[in-house]
């Protein structure tokens, strides 16, 4: 029950979810599309006029087993240069936003505008509004809790600045976000185009109608949930226990390694201080000294890129969880609005079954009417209201469908860019702290080095043979 | 005040089974060997310790750690043959107290090695300050057999029958270092710190040398005590580190691909979690060679200040001799040149007859006599005391020089040694997650 375009292979063709493409496409038949009906979303996310050739095509559902290919990413976005703007209300932060694309629907290949975190924030919420289903990569936190930083602390706005670009170039390597209409003015419009935009879209009464839907159905919860989300609600679940665990221990061993950094300083200063009692022992103890500093300089640079690689990926993580509370709950509002439409036709069918008698003949004597006629009457009007149910609830189905296949087909993406993710940052520590012994060991085998030749050197009547 | 290495005393090695000719044979060794440190002859060490209960003076039940001593005769001419089992006694730790005084007191020339600690400081959290802990236990039997061996190759300390009896006397052993009554000849610490103010002028090189075991007191405590707090930090981190194997082990219960990857993973978490407890244990034991010099310090002071005390007496003695000749001179030329009481008191109660003045003059000049002797005396005492003590600050103080470099260079290793370890688990990590 889908209703498609069929589109001839040479014609212009919207992207394909990808892990949805290997159920219902062979390279050689034309395929079908899946386009939303404009009612659920905004008309702009499968873009019909975008221009993509089948082979590419080809190319983007044939990588089941493979790594994110580069040569099929075509927008490439830089987040950088953090500049502090200071107006009479409020003091805030901007980003620079460069973008290099080859897509045709941007009318230039290179673009470059000043946004600041809320704007990143309206491009979340209007991508979420329209793909309720697909898993958008988390922004970084709003206000930062515990105190621990300030808002304005390099470090901060370092690793804030990280994570807007991470959450840029996610969506620019999505095969249906990157089509976003929003997505596309985000990057390119001035800033006063960019606030007029805004303005626009559903109006607030209608915003609110949503979300008083939404509470309704949530309420009312799901009947019949798939097993598969059942699945994957629980891996949920356990792996947001996971990752929140994780960032802890992490920013726990951070705290412990820089404690004990401050012990170590203490230790090169106190074998210099011994040196100056000293005769024969001079040397050694100062060199022993020198040994601990670059001990300390090594440590140092290890907290920081721990701090720099490794929690804020964990941190993201912990973010992305939320995300697929709320896409999963979604889904669960979807299902439940429509069982509960089918409830409501099984009522209304049962109705209709009903003694009309009872129905109408009450009132109809009232009113003195024809029993029979008004009977028919009634029956009418009620087979009307059951047509209208029907195509209402077959729209929920379709949408029902598409937003469990969305899901399904991203859920497989996540999973996969999760893995290269963390498989990468856990790497990338452990060499990075292979590196610091490396560094550490140079050190202190110099100095054994250096003793050896000075023993060596200064025995006169002894020979060593070393 | 040598402790007596008569000819007639010869360390006999403990083997009573020896045929009357060998034992001559034996003699003439040792003999010949006299002046060769004890160690040389015989191999000491404490291999064992022990809990044991008894009653104390007062009557009280009490828990205390007894040593086992094993000493065996090294015989160059059995070598090769099966090595005769060693002789062995047990002793407390306040037995080594009382050895270690008794060295103090006879021989206080000479920088004395110290015990290990009584009680454990500078712990780091970990280790607990408990005398019962097994580890302080084991840690404190190797620091004792040092000491023996320190003693047993110190040139002069070595030839103490007091000491070799110590080493194979059972039974008997407090009673004879009683009768030595060396307790007698101790001084009192009022009396060493009335002379450490009071001295006019003592040897320069002592004075630098106590202000240098004071100085390296400070700064080896100091070193202790950063030490012991970047071990219990360094301890923190680790452990954290064990955390991590929890959770991707758990974790890797949820995954399909991944599972392998981060279970392994999670395994050399925790070995490096586990690892540091060796590497701490290890560090210790460069903690307790700091801790035997820091000990040393105190021995140093006690030489510098030993002299300072002959030098007073010394000077006591001289200015002694001094007034007495002084009031010799006023009484023979009847002149009063300084103030005395008795001065004062033959003015207001009238002269004494010359009968009387030359009865003063007479014992005046006995103890003028005994004087000089008594100035003569010191005078050699000190000098040889400053000599004596001077030749063992310096075998002191290359004795240090030697350890402390050693020590600095099996700290290094120790590093080298942890850093491999690092190496390891994390390149193993590394290869673990590749294939998550």
């Amino acid at each position: 029950m889908m209703s498609g375009t069929v589109v001839d292979s040479g014609s212009p063709t919207a992207a394909v979810p990808d892990e949805l493409s290997g159920q219902i496409l062979d390279e050689d038949e034309d395929f079908e599309v899946f386009c939303k009906d404009s009612t659920f979303t905004d008309g702009g996310s499968l873009n019909a006029s975008m221009q993509t050739s089948p082979g590419s095509m080809v190319n983007q559902y044939k990588f089941e087993e493979e790594e994110e290919q580069p040569d099929t990413k075509d927008i490439f976005v830089t987040v950088d240069n953090p500049e502090s703007h200071v107006t009479a209300i409020e003091t805030f932060i901007t980003y620079r936003v460069l973008t290099k694309t080859t897509r045709s629907e941007f009318d230039s290949s290179e673009y470059e505008v000043r946004r600041r975190y809320q704007d990143f924030f309206w491009l979340k919420s209007k991508l979420e509004e329209a793909h309720p289903t697909l898993i958008v990569h988390p922004l970084p936190e709003k206000f930062v809790m515990k105190g621990m930083v300030e808002r304005f602390n390099n470090d901060f706005i370092e690793t804030r600045k990280r994570a807007l670009h991470k959450f840029l170039n996610r969506i620019a390597e999505h095969p249906i976000l990157s089509c976003s209409e929003d997505f596309k003015i985000f990057l390119t419009a001035q800033a006063w185009e960019l606030a007029s935009h805004k303005k626009q879209g559903p109006g607030l009464l209608s915003r609110m109608g949503d979300t008083v839907r939404a509470v309704a159905a949530s309420v009312r919860g799901v009947r019949n949930r798939p097993e598969e989300f059942n699945a994957i609600q629980d891996y949920v679940e356990s792996f947001s226990q996971k990752m929140t665990s994780l960032d802890k221990i992490t920013q726990r061993i951070i705290r412990e390694k820089k404690e004990y950094l401050e012990e170590l300083r203490e230790c090169g200063p106190t074998y210099t201080l011994w040196s100056g009692s000293e005769e024969e022992l001079v040397e050694p103890l100062k060199q022993m000294a020198g040994c601990l500093d670059r001990c300390c300089r090594e440590t140092e640079e290890q907290v920081q890129q721990l701090g720099n690689n490794l929690l804020p990926i964990l941190h993201e993580y912990v973010l992305c969880t939320e995300t697929l509370k709320a896409v999963l709950r979604r889904r669960d509002n979807i299902q439940a609005e429509f069982e509960a439409k089918n409830e409501a036709l099984a009522t209304k069918r049962t109705d209709t079954e009903a003694d009309p008698k009872v129905l109408s003949l009450a009132w109809e004597s009232l009113v003195g009417k024809d029993p029979e006629e008004a009977k028919q009457q009634k029956h009418q009007k009620l087979k009307g209201e059951i047509k209208e149910m029907k195509e209402e609830i077959d729209k929920l189905e379709d949408k029902l469908e598409f937003a469990n296949n969305t899901l399904k087909g991203d859920w497989g993406r996540w999973k996969k860019s999760m893995r290269a993710d963390l498989r990468a940052a856990f790497i990338n520590t452990a060499e990075k702290n292979v590196e610091h012994y490396e560094k550490c060991l140079a050190v202190w085998e110099s100095f054994l080095l250096s003793q050896r030749t000075e023993a060596n050197e200064g025995d006169d009547g002894d020979r060593d043979d070393s | 005040m040598m402790a007596d290495t008569g000819s007639e005393e010869i360390a006999v090695i403990g083997n009573t089974d020896l045929t009357p000719s060998e034992l001559e044979n034996n003699i003439k060794n040792t003999m010949v060997e006299k002046g060769a440190t004890l160690l040389k002859r015989m191999e000491i060490n404490v291999a064992e310790a022990e809990k044991r209960t008894g009653k104390n003076a007062v009557s009280m039940q009490e828990t205390y750690t007894v040593y086992l001593i094993e000493t065996r005769a090294v015989d160059p001419s059995s070598e090769g043959a099966n090595p005769a089992p060693p002789d062995s006694l047990w002793r407390r730790y306040s037995e080594f107290e009382l050895l270690r005084n008794y060295l103090l007191v006879t021989y206080s020339f000479v920088v004395v090695p110290p015990l290990p600690e009584k009680r454990a400081e500078f712990v780091w959290h970990k280790l607990s300050a408990d005398n019962m802990d097994p580890d302080f236990v084991e840690r404190r039997r190797v620091g004792l057999e040092n000491f023996l061996l320190r003693v047993a190759s110190h040139p002069v300390l070595s030839n103490d029958k007091i000491f070799y009896s110590f080493l194979t006397q059972e039974q008997g052993w407090k009673e004879v270092v009683f009768e030595t009554g060396f307790q007698a000849k101790s001084d009192s610490r009022l009396k060493a710190l009335n002379a450490t103010f009071r001295v006019k002028n003592p040897d320069k090189r002592f004075a630098e040398m106590k202000h240098y075991g004071d100085e390296l007191q400070s700064v080896i405590s100091q070193l202790l005590r950063v030490r012991a707090r970047v071990a219990d930090r360094l301890y923190g981190v680790y452990k954290v580190h064990g955390n991590y194997g929890r959770v991707f082990s758990e974790w890797s219960a949820i995954e399909r691909e991944m599972g392998d990857g981060l279970q392994s993973a999670g395994h050399h978490m925790d070995a490096y979690a586990a690892s540091v407890d060796d590497i701490l244990e290890e560090e210790e034991h460069y903690a307790d060679q700091l801790k035997e010099y820091l000990f040393y310090t105190e021995a140093l002071r006690a030489v510098c200040r030993k002299h300072e005390l002959c030098q007073f007496e010394l000077e006591m003695a001289a200015q002694d001799l001094t007034s007495k000749k002084q009031q010799r001179e006023e009484l023979a030329t009847g002149t009063v040149r300084t103030f005395s009481l008795k001065g004062m008191t033959s003015k207001l109660f009238g002269q004494e007859t010359p009968e009387q003045r030359e009865a003063k003059i007479k014992t005046l000049e006995s103890q003028i006599e005994e004087g000089e002797e008594m100035v003569k005396d010191k005078n050699a005492e000190s000098e040889e005391f400053v000599k004596n003590a001077w030749v063992d600050i310096e075998r002191f103080r290359e004795q240090k020089d030697r350890d402390l470099k050693e020590a600095l260079i099996s700290y290094a290793i120790m590093q080298i040694s942890m850093c491999k370890k690092g190496i390891q688990v994390w390149s193993n990590a590394k290869e673990c997650f590749s294939k998550m």
